[in-house]
């Protein structure tokens, strides 16, 4: 089981300098929806979440893992709600193209 | 199936790289978004169709919940995304810690043989991680959505640092124990101890916190969230959340920093250097006197530049002003006036707060320009229009090396040939001092509520032109 450890670590360190190098470029317009995409994207823990939710686990547990489902689909929903309606609004000066909401 | 679900995590983890990739531009920016969609979906569907999963219903009740909740919170004025933000953080920290408790008593009485000390300081770190940005966060929003009860201004007493230490160490002392010896008979019982001192230690943590720091501490909680998700994949041997979490965690870094530069100041400052205890300014001996300027003789000045520059600040997000600076900004452009706005990376509430409102109120993002580049411009600027900002253009952090706010980088809007200063009241800003510009010789004052303010001035342009 603890071998798990060294390759899992080793992904954490590549994910970090990916998402570090990634993150740096991003426009400082966009540090706002920036978050909140971030905020939509760490919801993945919606995938523990499931896992307790669904299994035939005891249900006392069972109940924490709604409630973490729960809390974790609120932010993936209004996450990505939120930075796209907000990206929506960024447009450039050069031609107003307010055609499609 | 072992095959599909990690394939399918790895997808998924590219579709999240890409997604941060296209937000850096604004172009290209919401193809992020929907690449954000699709690796959580896919993450989702893959997980959903594991052999052990049984309770459906328990399944599509949450989501639908969430969704309930959701929805609205996507629909918030833009002036509260902070506090959206914020709570959206402790929402995060909530089902990371929740997660890794059921995980931890599923495992002591069901499947002891996975409770290694691997995977138990794994699940330590998640729930301490996981709990303290859960109630840190939830009384971050609490103070941005200024709710009655929890108090706005910094609350500091003697040994603040020490009990927090204190706290944290226990906790930590006690998740170090349950590490060493997970299958301990006590370690049931120490388990909810943690809890409590990480829910404890949150609140602790962001009490002395005010709000000038918010963006730095809304990009710590973000990074944390991130985190207590990299602590969950370490626990599940799940890489999906180790990776999506460290792209998050890495964000949260990165705009933290960014904040902390904007400041001259470092994380520990913000975090254990509570900004509103530092010494108020010295008083100075002479009653210093404002110029007040009418909205009339405001326009006029206006009128005949050639370049304005608009310095937002909160107080524009608080006046909700942000529609009415663009019917300005259209009234000068009308008038052949080059208009710019300069943005402090710390104007606001969280960090790109400003930009969000005025691409809001439908102003070009190519009329938004950062410190650092407006700042050689600033002496050749007819007017600086300050709407609702303080410290980030207070002389102050180049002259008074003892002053709170020294050494934070500024926008220079006391080189301006004239300044405008749009303010609600003569109080002092949030660092609690003065602000030399509002009376240096260049400058006019227009005292009272931002909207009204810049409504008249608005009013006076429009009079003009119908007339003229």
């Amino acid at each position: 089981m603890t071998e798990e450890f060294w390759p899992t670590l080793f992904v954490f360190v590549l994910a970090s300098f990916i998402g570090l190098g990634v993150v740096r470029r991003v426009s400082r317009l966009l540090h706002t929806p920036l978050m909140s995409l971030t905020n939509a994207i760490s919801a993945i823990a919606v995938v523990g979440a499931i896992a307790v939710a669904g299994r035939d686990y005891p249900v006392e547990l069972r109940v924490m893992g709604v409630v973490a489902l729960f809390a974790s689909m609120t932010n993936i929903i209004s996450g990505f709600l939120l930075t796209d309606r907000m990206l929506r609004m960024f447009k450039t000066g050069k031609k107003t193209d307010r055609g499609e909401a | 199936m072992y095959g599909l679900t990690e394939g399918a995590y790895i997808v998924a983890t590219s579709l999240f790289i890409f997604a941060l990739h296209w937000m850096n531009a604004p172009q290209t920016a919401r193809r992020g978004v929907y690449a954000g969609v699709a690796g959580t979906a896919l993450a989702i569907g893959v997980t959903w169709i594991q052999p052990g999963i049984v309770h459906h219903w328990w399944i599509i009740g949450a989501i639908v919940a969430g969704a309930i909740v959701g929805i609205p919170l996507a629909m918030v004025p833009l002036t509260a995304v902070p506090q959206r933000t914020a709570l959206s953080h402790c929402f995060g920290g909530l089902a990371a810690g929740l997660v890794g408790t059921a995980e931890f008593y599923l495992w002591f009485f069901h499947e002891p043989h996975r409770l290694t000390t691997f995977h138990v300081s794994a699940i330590v770190c998640e729930i301490i991680l996981g709990y303290l940005t859960f109630t840190g966060s939830l009384l971050a929003a609490g103070k941005l959505q200024e709710i009655k009860w929890i108090p706005q201004r910094p609350v500091t007493y003697a040994g603040q640092n020490l009990v927090n230490f204190v706290l944290l160490g226990t906790a930590v002392a006690l998740a170090v124990a349950i590490a060493i010896h997970p299958t301990a008979a006590w370690a049931p019982y120490v388990f909810p101890v943690i809890i409590v001192l990480s829910l404890l230690f949150g609140i602790l943590l962001i009490i002395p916190i005010g709000g000038a720091d918010m963006p730095t501490v809304i990009a710590i909680l973000n990074s944390y969230a991130g985190l207590a998700a990299v602590a969950m994949g370490f626990a599940l041997d799940n890489k999906l959340l180790v990776t999506a979490g460290a792209l998050d965690g890495s964000s949260g870094l990165i705009l933290a920093i960014i904040m902390c530069k904007a400041m001259n100041r470092s994380f520990t400052n913000v975090l254990f250097g509570a900004f509103g205890q530092a010494k108020q300014a010295t008083a100075s001996g002479e009653e210093k006197v404002y110029k007040a300027e009418t909205p009339e003789g405001a326009a006029q000045v206006l009128e005949q530049a050639e370049s304005v520059v608009i310095i937002p600040g909160y107080g524009m997000a608080v006046a909700q002003a942000q529609h009415k600076v663009r019917e300005l900004y259209d009234q000068l452009k009308k008038r052949g006036v080059s208009v710019r706005f300069a943005i402090h990376p710390v104007a606001g509430r969280m960090p790109g707060h400003m930009n969000v409102l005025l691409a809001e109120a439908d102003i070009p993002y190519d009329a938004l320009v950062e410190m650092e580049e407006i700042n050689p411009d600033m002496p050749q600027v007819d007017v600086a229009l300050v709407v609702g900002a303080n410290d980030v253009v207070n002389p102050a952090a180049r002259t008074d090396p003892g002053g709170p706010i020294y050494g934070m980088p500024i926008i220079d809007a006391d080189k301006a040939r004239t300044v405008l200063a749009i303010k609600r009241s003569k109080n002092p800003g949030f660092a609690g001092i003065d602000n030399e510009l509002y009376f240096s010789d260049r400058t006019w004052m227009l005292f009272g509520d931002a909207k009204g303010v810049i409504g008249d001035l608005v009013k006076q342009l429009s009079g003009d032109s119908a007339g003229g």
